[in-house]
């Protein structure tokens, strides 16, 4: 099994007809993603090499069945178009655009909190999922992820989640679920929400969580850990040597008055059972040794 | 992104909030000039984007034109914590009878704005919070209702205001929270906000922060751009809009993505390098990108090895490989340049290389591997043994 997505997701890509949006929409359809529909509202009744392109997701989703969307759309138009897909009954909306304003990701997150509960938001900044072998959504190289299981994978950076599919695929290490959650300051979804749901599915025996440094997203995956996780963490955090007060790279990535260090990330990580590696390629030699104990 | 004092007072002044009346000097001239408009006693304010401004001389009251030139002329130049002093705010006196505490930024783990206001201030908030925990009352703000107005003044209450001020220091809190949100700020601190004898309420202080990914809805942000503490290597990069933070190591590295960048900078330092600065050319990083990166760390004359650390997903191998044979065209490359190419198209990227190496380009399968070259490198260059 799998988190979020499965073989049988079917998919509307907001900007599919823009250069990236089309790029990675019909990557993702030859990788065997059921790229069912894109919208534009302005080429309603067009496609882009077969897919049909719709006037709103709304449209799209009653024409296609599709119940996920992913967003390709210029950072200002995003928080319209992540309630626009809440509004037309989307389960899962992965955002992959970056450089949303803070304050647009603080709104979303409560307006779709308050006002549709069972909307799940992926991103904004984010790789995307990859359910190997089966469901490729967002912009991650699906040949580097060796499909069947049993570790699942959850991460702030999308290089460095490439990184871990990657070394797992060196010692044919299948992957259940990756996600990348991406590295502003407010996403749509929690290191928590994924344990969480790699903790219920059965095919995820060992999760591997990629953090880095800022806020406190890890320390809360801690918590969680120690009290509700049964099965093997392994972690890694970016960032042991950042100055403080620098946004590195990421929105997120930022040690301020103190809080967000690495290595206080690491300490509670490793307090709460988790296996924690210096760097990735260590990281990875812990999964190897865990899925070889399982 | 962050303001100045006066910048932070001026934006607060644009949605109707009340601050000192002041104005901008470079020279004890200008200092002077601005003085004799404004009617003494004035402040003399370094500007600078860093805190303890006092304690460092740089905050001075002048009852007269010569304090207002003599301390200007001790001001700028000064070093506080680093930052030179390069501007002044030259601002009308007041007359404090209570100093307090406000601020707005958002809480990350909440995913709320936090409003943070103590009838405590004019001191630093973290020695407040350490001697009086319950001197600072809290208010978490949903950002899609907003700061009410009954809410407010409840905080207002809890924060032990005065309930001659109360309802004054309310108006002004709302209206601090529209502009916070309206200029899409991470942070608006106001240290002290002051009652002055007459019970009038006024923003003494300002420290503003900006959310640079909001600068397509804001006119304004491209001049305070203008005004960042940057060093010449940061400069160079911004201009060509890089993702760069200067260190002070020898190895220059160049990543794909965040992680993996602050991944690199890390791990040079584990195989016992110093890394010299964090440089992520970020998703569909092409051969003009590339280019650009490896011309702002060549300029670094601290920089001995270059280490380039690539995973194709969004930035497929072969733009990568043209970046940095492109750029190695193009600049005068100084340092030894050692690739770690894997990912989308990595093996089409490792091909196009391939013929160029040998000499100052090389290659390694990992990225321990690379990390280790290039610092034995950095090392070699630095006329050093490596263990």
């Amino acid at each position: 099994m799998s988190i979020f997505v499965d073989e049988s997701t079917r998919v509307v890509y907001q900007g599919l007809t823009g250069s990236q949006g089309r790029y990675y929409g019909l990557l993702n359809r030859d990788y065997g993603t059921q790229v069912v529909a894109g919208t534009n509202p302005r080429k309603a009744g067009t496609d882009v090499d077969g897919v049909p392109i719709f006037a709103t997701v709304a449209d799209a989703a009653a024409a296609t069945g599709a119940t996920v969307s992913c967003v390709f759309i210029p950072a200002p138009g995003v928080p319209g178009a992540v309630l626009e897909a809440a509004e037309a009954g989307m389960e899962l909306v992965v955002v992959i655009t970056e450089g949303v304003p803070a304050h647009d990701e603080a709104f979303l997150f409560n307006k779709l909190r308050r006002d549709h509960p069972d909307v799940r938001l992926l991103g904004p900044n984010c790789p995307g999922i990859i359910s190997p072998g089966k469901c490729n959504i967002g912009i991650t190289a699906g040949h580097i992820a060796e499909p069947g299981g049993p570790v699942g994978i959850v991460s702030r950076s999308g290089t460095l989640t490439y990184q871990a599919l990657y070394e797992l695929k060196q010692q044919q290490i299948g992957v259940t679920t990756c996600v990348g959650i991406g590295g502003d300051p407010v996403p749509g979804t929690t290191f928590v929400d994924c344990l969480a749901a790699f903790e219920a599915d059965p095919e995820t025996r060992a999760v591997m969580m990629i953090g880095e440094i800022g806020g406190s997203a890890e320390e809360e995956a801690a918590d969680f850990i120690a009290g509700h996780m049964t099965k093997p963490v392994v972690a890694y955090v970016a960032g042991v040597t950042a100055p403080p007060g620098k946004k590195m790279g990421h929105a997120g990535a930022i040690v301020s008055g103190g809080k967000g260090t690495a290595a206080a990330k690491m300490e509670a990580l490793t307090s709460a059972g988790a296996r924690v590696g210096q760097n990735p390629t260590e990281a990875g030699e812990l999964m190897v040794e865990i899925v070889a104990s399982l | 992104m962050d303001l100045f004092e006066h910048q932070g007072k001026e934006l607060f002044a644009r949605y109707g909030l009340p601050v000192p009346t002041g104005e901008v000097a470079f020279s004890p001239d200008d200092a002077v000039a601005a003085a004799s408009r404004l009617g003494l006693p004035v402040v003399v304010k370094a500007q600078v984007h860093t805190g303890g401004r006092g304690k460092a001389g740089g905050v001075k009251l002048a009852a007269d034109l010569d304090a207002v030139r003599s301390h200007a002329a001790g001001i700028l130049g000064l070093d506080i914590s680093g930052h030179i002093v390069r501007r002044l705010w030259i601002e009308q006196a007041s007359d404090i009878a209570e100093e307090y505490y406000a601020s707005f930024t958002l809480d990350r783990s909440a995913r709320k704005h936090l409003g943070m206001l103590s009838a405590e201030g004019g001191v630093d908030i973290e020695t407040v919070a350490a001697r009086d925990p319950d001197a600072i009352a809290r208010i978490h703000i949903d950002p899609v209702n907003g700061l009410t107005q009954p809410a407010c003044r409840q905080w207002v209450q809890a924060a032990r205001i005065p309930g001659s001020v109360a309802d004054v220091v309310a108006d002004v809190l709302v209206t601090l929270y529209g502009a916070y949100v309206d200029a899409d700020a991470d942070l608006v601190e106001v240290n002290p906000l002051i009652v002055t004898s007459s019970e009038d309420v006024v923003l003494l202080d300002s420290k503003v922060t900006l959310d640079a990914n909001s600068a397509f809805r804001h006119d304004d942000y491209a001049q305070y751009d203008a005004t960042q503490t940057r060093d010449e290597r940061e400069q160079a990069a911004h201009a060509k809009r890089l993702q760069y933070v200067g260190l002070d190591g020898s190895v220059g590295v160049i990543a794909n993505g965040a992680g993996l960048a602050m991944s690199t900078v890390d791990v040079v330092n584990q195989v016992g390098g110093s890394p010299a600065n964090f440089l992520d050319i970020g998703g569909g990083a092409n051969a003009e990108v590339m280019a650009g990166a490896l011309e702002v760390i060549n300029n670094d004359p601290a920089v001995r090895a270059i280490l380039i650390n690539i995973f194709g997903g969004i930035t497929r191998g072969e733009e990568i490989a043209n970046g940095i044979i492109e750029a190695t065209r193009r600049v005068d490359i100084d340092s030894p340049i050692v690739i770690r190419l894997d990912g989308t198209n990595a093996a089409e990227g490792r091909e196009l290389l391939e013929p160029h190496l040998g000499g100052a380009l090389m290659m390694e399968p990992t990225m321990l591997d690379a990390a280790r070259r290039a610092v034995e490198l950095a090392g070699a260059a630095n006329g050093q043994v490596q263990p």
